[in-house]
């Protein structure tokens, strides 16, 4: 009963959280244009380089974050407030003689002379380069926020240990030990095998966590689609590495089913071969896009079912897009845990796989 | 607008997540997950252990157990054995005692028969004696008498010859 009170007022939070912050953000668009529901989902998808949190009274509330470039003169670095939030190119920012624009949050150099961006058919800069950009971007900056609540929890929660006697999960150990013990017993042993499990601990444990924090910072509106682990980056570096630890623990046995199959005829082996070599790399790639389109996938769809309130320029659409949104954020919060389950789960039968003893 | 955006992955948040992610875990290793991972293993195990200990402690406990009874029967038979015993010791000493007991009677029995025996001996006597004397007094009174006449000494010889003719 005090269970399900406790849901509801959950859930009740959720909706009002869900819908003001996006109503909030979505009406400055209005205000001044036509309203574009793919630019405002797109804006809320995509990284920024500035913590854009609300529009009040026509003027963005946001957080400035620091910009990192690296150009053919060295380090340049500022803060994205110099840009004046804009986007559209327009706001010209000097340093260390150069002359940076910032187009659809993405910066360019501009050559000399020139003052705006333009470009080819085939949308190439004509006037401008793109320096490396290494900035402090939104999805960085809640990277680094989630790393500080990962450590905070997890050593809060491994300091517990040593402070009671005889080992007793007390506190905020209580809550950690369960999902430890999960990756541990649900994941690691049956997927690697009881004798080499231990040495992939750390990683599966930490990817776990990392995806799952990220995967529920990204549904918490107020932060205003922080959407990291729905970014192909994020997803893409984590599959590489999964990618980089299955190679380097692939034995004897690994290799020759790639190269070799053992068991069945040499035609058969050479017509194999080509398939597994590209099996290996399909395998982190699939990682890769699972995570990344299944996470967008969910914002895309709260911001377009919170778009047709705007669309049809009705009151009387939000109870059916809120109805919907809520929804489907319920079926996210799930989704946040299934993702990083899954990435966790098959990374670890990739390791399983490379790490297998022969027993044919 | 460009929809390739979505799946290009920018060099900035790669760069940053691999670093983050590899601060990430040898941070957690180091201090969360080797002291999670070892006190929630630490505890398995001494649960184990403590669970061995305690299937030991039971067998044990059995063993004690039909230890305390094995010398509790022996206890048992070792004290209907040393009652059989004292029975039968306190039956020899009766039995001896008695036998004792009847030895001396007998013996006494035998001294008093021995002694009623010889007085008896000796009080016959007596009265033979006594009764020789009064007899041989007895005999010389009727001698004396019967001699005082000449008749009476010739029927005397007479009735004393003719007993010798019977003899």
């Amino acid at each position: 009963m005090k269970l399900q009170s406790m849901k509801t007022r959950f859930l009740t939070i959720c909706l009002i959280l869900f819908s003001s912050s996006l109503v909030f953000s979505s009406e400055t668009e209005e205000e001044g244009a036509e309203f574009n529901p793919q630019a405002m989902i797109t804006h809320h998808v995509l990284d920024a380089h500035e913590f854009h949190i609300i529009d009040w009274n026509h003027h963005p509330i946001s957080l400035p974050l620091p910009i990192i470039l690296w150009t053919e003169n060295g380090l340049v670095t500022f803060m994205s407030s110099a840009f004046e939030h804009d986007d559209s190119g327009k706001v010209m920012v000097a340093r260390n003689g150069g002359k940076f624009v910032k187009l659809h949050e993405k910066i360019y150099q501009l050559d000399a002379g020139a003052n705006t961006v333009s470009f080819d058919a085939e949308h190439h800069p004509v006037n401008a380069s793109k320096p490396l950009d290494i900035s402090i971007t939104r999805n960085v900056f809640m990277m680094w926020v989630s790393v500080i609540v990962l450590l905070l929890i997890f050593i809060a929660a491994a300091r517990r240990y040593k402070k009671s006697e005889n080992n007793v999960p007390t506190g905020i150990a209580g809550f950690i030990e369960p999902l430890v013990v999960f990756v541990r017993d649900e994941i690691g042993i049956p997927m690697i095998g009881e004798h080499k499990y231990k040495k992939y601990m750390p990683y599966l444990l930490t990817i776990f966590f990392f995806i799952w924090i990220n995967n529920i910072f990204g549904l918490i509106p107020i932060l205003n689609g922080a959407n990291l682990s729905g970014n192909i980056a994020f997803t893409f570096t984590l599959a590489i590495f999964t990618f980089i630890i299955t190679t380097f623990s692939g034995n004897k046995n690994y290799w020759k089913h790639i190269f070799w199959m053992p068991g069945v005829p040499v035609p058969m082996k050479i017509f194999l071969m080509p398939i597994e070599i590209i099996g290996m790399f399909v395998k982190p790639i699939s990682l890769m896009i699972r995570l990344f389109a299944n996470i967008t996938a969910g914002h895309i769809i709260v911001l377009a079912l919170m778009s047709l309130i705007f669309i049809f320029k009705s009151v009387f659409i939000a109870p059916v897009s809120v109805g919907f949104a809520l929804f489907i954020g319920v079926i996210e919060i799930i989704v946040t845990a299934i993702q990083a389950y899954i990435f966790t789960v098959l990374s670890a039968l990739y390791f399983g796989m490379a790490t297998e003893e022969e027993h044919h | 607008m460009d929809s390739t955006q979505f799946v290009t992955p920018g060099f900035g948040l790669v760069f940053w997540t691999a670093i983050t992610f590899i601060f990430l875990l040898l941070i957690l290793k180091k201090f969360a997950w080797k002291p999670i991972l070892g006190a929630v293993s630490d505890r398995e195990e001494s649960i184990k252990s403590a669970l061995a200990a305690a299937e030991e402690a039971k067998k044990e406990m059995q063993n004690l157990q039909s230890d305390n009874e094995r010398i509790l029967k022996e206890a048992r038979a070792e004290r209907d054995a040393m009652l059989k015993e004292a029975r039968e010791i306190k039956e020899s000493i009766v039995s001896e005692a008695k036998q004792q007991a009847k030895i001396e009677a007998d013996k006494m029995v035998r001294t008093a028969q021995a002694t009623i025996e010889s007085e008896k001996k000796a009080a016959v006597a007596d009265i033979k004696a006594q009764v020789a004397t009064l007899s041989v007094d007895i005999a010389e009174k009727v001698i004396k008498e019967q001699l005082s006449g000449k008749d009476k000494q010739l029927k005397l010889v007479e009735d004393m010859l003719g007993d010798i003719k019977l003899n």
